[in-house]
């Protein structure tokens, strides 16, 4: 017996896409006073000329998770990305992820969406979708779905750099889905269903929680802290900035796989393990030289507010006032040819390491229009000469690229297959 | 780690212990006799009190101007500085809280940090609350900073000597004799690591590890020649010609040859410089030793770890008459964490110098990490606390 497809949320105050129809499952309060409390609509769009989860004002928790293709067919690859595209549709729009729903199918069979949202709204949840050089020629050079010519030359691995101590089981990956929300148990949710749909065509090689938002991708949000306790990212791409978008962000015309990536673009993760303990033990002063802002209010410490122009000229005892090798000073892009990136990373905290040390940090995620000349220079100028090196430890690393948003009737990727 | 106070070329002059911090927090008097604000402009100093009962003395001061400014309380002489907070960039706000007797000072605000400062004149009463002056604090800063200079120095002099020697082996193809001097050579390295690092491109010649070399920069220095030496675990590795080895070999003692010419010329400590030192190596254990990442290939991590505490410990002890006038307690805190750590490393001990990393069991280095961060977070205290007044 099947009932008709019900909207695992009760309420939605407002918002782009609507599926379903309310249904039984009275929304938790806290939920919809934390919706009143922000501004922005309840739900995003899923279609539109840019994937979601890029230029969206930063939810506050993340689910990402990479995965390795295990078939040959190309044929079944499509198949998966058109269902994973099916379904992303339903539940950012607050629905479940299968067509029937967790309660309403044939109770012979395991429900088509695992239940756990069941009563809870949209969150915002965007999902994101990338993909990994290896999908286009694996490890052992294998073009398994007649697309490597089609591989657009910055999609390449990322070198070595400094003070990388990669681990295998967290880095790289054919597919990745970046999973955003406000409310963690939808982020999980979302990972959890389009794994599930995915058994058989894909395997998990890592995924990643991330509990706090570190960068704020539009100027109606604050600044947050990252687990250094300082605000970072304040000169970050904003979505306000149209011109600047086109510039730095959105893969252009003429850009490499233009054909099929154009207004699509990178997504470069990095897991950053803090030594927390260590930063811990450092005075005031000098992790506000580390950094080059003051630990308060965010300011340069060339003076201001936050969002005050560092002055880096200004000289100090010593030497500059905001010190060279500063944080703020290695990655601004007055340093780096004036170029910037969206970043649009989270914090973490993956429990304890087995030393008692505090196994955390920042799941760095930055967007870029070209990884080879806005991403690889910034990290290499950091490893070289950011003080905050001494407290860093890069324990995982990927990039993909991200198609551009998704039309009606499509899936993602679509154009890349045809 | 991060040790931007280290060395300081300039004559001894520690003459003026303060704490200072960036600090926001919201100017409020209070109606607190001692606490005074202070608002620095591009040509105003406005200091909100000109007298103050004896005691520990709180300036806020706020930069109202656009330059970067400094505030100063200086001794009636206008030359001694009692106290001073340096770098206070535009619209940002500093303290200075320094222990003041009886008498008669002057304040200066220093926008644009050129000149005497914009100067007033500021009374210290007498009160009940006591500061001590210590005559002899001078005296002990003196010895602790040469006595510190002298076991730098000895400890490059012997490093030297030891890198000669080993170099030799390592040419002559002595695989063995070279294996067995490693570990104790580098030792006095690790005993004064921030020292060396201090001198910029030094540390990243001589002491890199492989997994931070940079793709296209060259790998050189002590570890290099690690990997040579110990090429089990390095699959596929090709080892070194004689010719190779000699040009990494020469490499390494010329680099030697620098460190110890630097350390013997015209090299100043300062007080905080030696305690950051101290702490410095704390870290460096924290970071490499304890987690078995700094001798990769050779696994004699334990005995760097030993010399990083002894290179702390020796720091500590020169400081020590300073800082139990400060703090006892906390001199005391420090000198039984000393002991407990080094009780553990006494319990890795063998005839051939230490335990290998690799044949550590995890609850032992569990054991030596506690006791790495029971002594290392006191230990991040002791700058502070040598520099205040109070």
């Amino acid at each position: 017996m099947r009932q008709p497809a019900v909207s695992r949320r009760a309420l939605l105050t407002g918002g782009a896409a609507v599926v379903g129809v309310a249904g039984g499952f009275a929304a938790a309060s806290a939920l919809e006073s934390d919706d009143a409390a922000t501004t922005g609509p309840a739900a995003y769009a899923f279609r539109g000329a840019h994937q979601a989860g890029i230029v969206t004002p930063a939810q506050d928790r993340l689910h990402f998770a990479a995965f390795d293709v295990t078939t040959d067919s190309r044929d079944e690859l499509i198949a998966l990305l058109t269902a994973w595209t099916e379904a992303a549709e339903r539940m950012t729009a607050g629905g479940s992820a299968g067509p029937i729903g967790p309660t309403q199918g044939d109770a012979d069979l395991p429900p088509d969406d695992t239940g756990e949202a069941i009563g809870l709204p949209a969150s915002r949840l965007t999902i994101t979708f990338g993909l990994g050089p290896t999908l286009f020629r694996d490890a052992a050079g294998k073009d398994r779905f007649g697309i490597a010519d089609r591989r657009p030359a910055p999609l390449e691995p990322l070198p070595h750099f400094p003070a990388d101590a990669l681990d295998p089981e967290r880095t790289g990956g054919d597919l990745c889905i970046q999973a955003c929300a406000d409310d963690p148990q939808v982020a999980v949710h979302a990972i959890r269903n389009l794994a599930r749909i995915g058994f058989g065509t894909v395997s998990v090689r890592w995924s990643q929680l991330g509990f706090g938002r570190t960068s704020s991708t539009s100027t109606s949000q604050e600044t947050p802290r990252n687990l250094f306790g300082f605000k970072d990212g304040t000169a970050n791409l904003k979505a306000e900035e149209e011109a600047a978008l086109t510039d730095h962000l959105w893969v252009g015309e003429r850009d490499p796989g233009a054909d099929w990536l154009a207004g699509g673009s990178y997504l470069v993760a990095r897991r950053i393990n803090m030594r927390i303990e260590t930063w811990d033990r450092q005075s005031l002063s000098d992790q506000q030289d580390f950094i080059g802002r003051t630990k308060e209010s965010g300011a340069p410490l060339s003076g201001g507010e936050e969002f005050s122009d560092p002055d880096f000229a200004m000289p100090g005892r010593g030497g500059p006032i905001i010190p060279t090798d500063a944080h703020v000073r290695v990655v601004h892009p007055d340093q780096n040819d004036g170029v910037r990136i969206l970043r649009r990373g989270y914090n973490f905290v993956d429990g304890s390491d087995d030393l008692g040390g505090l196994n955390a940090g920042l799941f760095f995620i930055a967007f870029v229009r070209d990884p080879a000349e806005q991403f690889i220079p910034m990290q290499t100028r950091m490893a070289k000469s950011d003080a905050l090196m001494e407290y860093l430890k890069f324990t995982g690393s990927a990039l993909f690229a991200v198609p551009p948003g998704i039309g009606p009737g499509e899936y993602v990727g679509q154009a890349l297959f045809t | 780690m991060r040790n931007r106070k280290l060395a300081v070329l300039v004559p001894i002059l520690v003459a003026a212990p303060l704490l200072a911090s960036c600090t926001e927090n919201a100017k409020s008097d209070d109606g607190d006799p001692r606490s005074i604000q202070v608002i620095s402009t591009d040509d105003g100093c406005e200091v909100s009190k000109v007298e103050a009962p004896a005691g520990t003395l709180t300036f806020d001061v706020t930069n109202a101007g656009k330059q970067v400014t400094e505030f100063y309380l200086l001794a009636e002489d206008g030359l001694r500085i009692v106290g001073e907070v340096e770098n206070i960039g535009a619209n940002l706000d500093s303290r200075l809280t320094v222990a003041v007797p009886e008498g008669h000072y002057i304040t200066a605000c220093k926008p644009g940090m050129k000149g005497d400062g914009i100067r007033a004149d500021f009374a210290v009463s007498a009160s009940d609350e006591k500061v001590e002056v210590s005559g002899d604090e001078q005296a002990m800063i003196d010895t602790a900073t040469t006595n510190y200079l002298a076991y730098v120095q000895d400890q490059t002099d012997q490093l030297l000597t030891k890198t000669t020697e080993f170099v030799d082996l390592y040419k002559a193809g002595k695989d063995d004799e070279a294996r067995a001097l490693y570990a104790d050579a580098r030792m006095h390295w690790e005993r004064i690591e921030p020292v060396a690092e201090s001198f910029g491109t030094l540390d990243p010649k001589m002491d890199l590890r492989e997994a931070d070399v940079a793709e296209g920069d060259e790998w050189t220095g002590w570890h290099r020649i690690e990997k040579d030496l110990w090429p089990a675990e390095a699959k596929g590795y090709r080892a070194m010609t004689p010719q190779q080895r000699a040009v990494y070999a020469d490499d390494l003692l010329k680099n030697t040859k620098i460190l110890d010419k630097k350390v013997d010329g015209d090299l100043r400590f300062t007080i905080d410089g030696i305690a950051n030192g101290a702490s410095g190596l704390l870290e460096e254990v924290a970071a490499g030793k304890v987690t078995g990442e700094e001798e990769f290939w050779s696994h004699t991590d334990l005995w760097d770890f030993q010399a990083n505490v002894d290179g702390a410990r020796v720091a500590f002890e020169g400081v020590k008459p300073v800082l139990e006038t400060k703090d006892a307690a906390l001199a005391k805190t420090l000198t039984d964490r000393f002991a407990d750590l080094q009780k553990l490393l006494d319990a890795q001990k063998t005839a051939d110098g230490f335990t290998y990393y690799d044949e550590l069991t995890q609850p032992e280095i569990k054991a030596l990490k506690d006791a790495v961060d029971a002594l290392a977070e006191p230990l991040s205290k002791l700058t502070g606390t040598l520099l205040s007044r109070s």
